[in-house]
């Protein structure tokens, strides 16, 4: 086989890729979350 | 610039770890999904004439506008509906040609479209012309998510022949997820350009295209795809056996001749069911809650919310799951526990138990995002990898019908109630009980699914050797 791609989860680029995504849906969560507390208030 | 967004140069090269695809299709699906949240412009964009002219009614009061010529909000309904319907089509009139230019280019043109979609939306709320909002949004952005819908998910599925369910269910997971970023930025880019005589929903959205393009831009410049042949280290193809006993195939039938099995058109039903049931009651959970339960406007924002997570998480759950599960006994799940739910919810209603009534309704849109996220792998499981993009595309015309016909449903039949003088708060156990009954018939259908028979493969087969 020509290419050999790794199954390493851990590089610097899939660690950043992941806080690329991770911090927009995390910040779109907790947004969420405190206009969820309303409907219990 | 073709060259490199060509398919032969996105093969991945050694060293690169199939982990940086996931969010490669994050970077799409997060931002097409904000498609979802396209309704927090409906409001403001009702306002645009009398915002103009300083006279809009009070932001607490239920009218709109009463200055002539500003936009009506059923009028505006369309554009979300015109989106998904062009969602659907593009998905499935250029399936084939993003399986052949690769996910590289065919998420780039979705950036493209996509945010020029919203650009010219833009132009069109500025100079206050509807036509150029539809075209803009509606049409081109529509494309725009069709292509981006399924191109990252193809290619998740030939990175995680292991774990077809997580693969997918992560980038879908995002379509859901994008709703839970686009909704509270436009507010609060709105917020950042309303002044005396606009409410800043044109520059909202020319802003909201320049982060999308940037966003969108990672993720295609870092998505591969394997070379033909790659397969994870240490993971070997299941059987024929074995593959069979869990309704998967080892083969791949060609998009033309998949759509002539009758599984194509039992997967189209289960889809459409799944996604009708599901879709008329979120386009009407925030009405909902406050008639039945009277709780506030801002509280029914909130569960509107809520039901966003479910709907997000239950993406992620249930595709993964269906990976031990088995994708048709998952579904059996979505329908079952689905109808029973739905039958119940009147009767939490009627008890005044709202927390078991958001706990019922949570666990339905966990299913209904759950069942969007798992029919990729169930596709691939019947019909192979090999153009299971071009297959998803034409199967998510299911989706456009079923936005058309879900809310078109609900609507019709909770107005018909009240016609009748059925009180607000029953009105909708109506409507409730006929999306039980299209579960149940999602079920049978489900049922129905056995794997593809030889001759389809066979002949598949006879027209590559004649061709």
């Amino acid at each position: 086989m020509a290419q050999n791609p790794t199954d390493k989860a851990n590089t610097p680029q899939v660690i950043l890729g992941w806080i690329w995504v991770g911090i927009p849906l995390a910040w779109g969560v907790i947004v969420t979350l405190q206009n969820a507390v309303k409907l219990f208030q | 610039m073709a060259a490199f967004l060509d398919r032969s140069h996105s093969v991945a090269g050694p060293g690169f770890s199939r982990w940086l695809v996931p969010p490669a299709a994050l970077c799409i699906h997060l931002c097409i999904g904000q498609a979802y949240a396209f309704s927090v412009f409906n409001k403001p964009m009702a306002q645009l004439l009398c915002t103009a002219a300083a006279s809009c009614p009070p932001a607490a009061a239920k009218a709109i506008s009463t200055v002539p010529g500003d936009w009506a909000i059923a009028d505006l309904g369309w554009i979300f509906s015109l989106a998904i319907v062009f969602l659907g089509l593009s998905a499935a009139v250029f399936g084939r040609w993003v399986e052949r230019v690769g996910p590289r280019m065919a998420m780039f043109t979705a950036a493209v479209l996509f945010c020029a979609g919203l650009l010219i939306a833009g132009f069109g709320v500025s100079i206050h012309n509807l036509p150029i909002v539809f075209l803009g949004y509606g049409v081109i952005g529509g494309c725009g998510l069709g292509i981006g819908y399924i191109s990252p998910v193809s290619t998740l599925i030939k990175w995680f022949p292991d774990r077809p369910g997580l693969a997918t269910g992560t980038a879908i997971m995002g379509f859901g997820g994008g709703a839970l970023i686009g909704a509270p930025l436009a507010v609060a880019l709105m917020k950042h350009y309303t002044g005396p005589t606009s409410n800043g929903v044109a520059p909202t959205m020319m802003t909201m295209a320049a982060i999308y393009f940037v966003f969108m831009t990672v993720g295609w410049l870092i998505v591969r795809l394997p070379a033909p042949g790659w397969r994870p280290a240490g993971w070997t193809a299941p059987t024929v056996e074995a593959a069979a006993a869990r309704m998967m195939t080892t083969r791949s039938l060609a998009m033309t001749e998949a759509v002539k099995t009758p599984q194509f058109w039992l997967l189209w039903a289960v889809l459409f069911l799944n996604v009708t049931a599901g879709i008329g009651v979120l386009g009407q959970a925030s009405l909902m809650i406050q008639e039945m339960f009277g709780v506030t406007v801002a509280a029914a924002a909130g569960f509107v919310g809520l039901l966003s997570l479910f709907n997000m998480g239950g993406r992620i759950f249930w595709a993964s799951s269906s990976d031990a599960l088995g994708r048709k006994r998952t579904y059996m799940i979505f329908f079952a526990l689905g109808a029973v739910l739905y039958a119940l919810t009147p009767t939490f209603g009627h008890m005044h138990a709202i927390a078991l009534f958001i706990l019922g309704y949570g666990i339905i849109l966990s299913m209904y995002g759950g069942g969007f996220a798992t029919i990729p792998a169930y596709l691939r499981d019947m019909f192979g990898t090999q153009q299971v993009g071009a297959i998803h595309g034409v199967l998510l015309t299911a989706w456009s019908a079923a936005g058309i016909a879900g809310p078109v449903l609900v609507n019709y039949i909770r107005q018909s109630q009240l016609d009748h003088g059925v009180a607000k708060a029953d009105a909708y156990s109506v409507v409730i009980y006929i999306m039980a009954g299209l579960l149940v018939v999602g079920f049978i259908c489900n049922l129905m699914i056995k794997p593809v028979t030889e001759e389809h493969f066979a002949k598949a087969t006879l027209a590559e050797a004649t061709a």
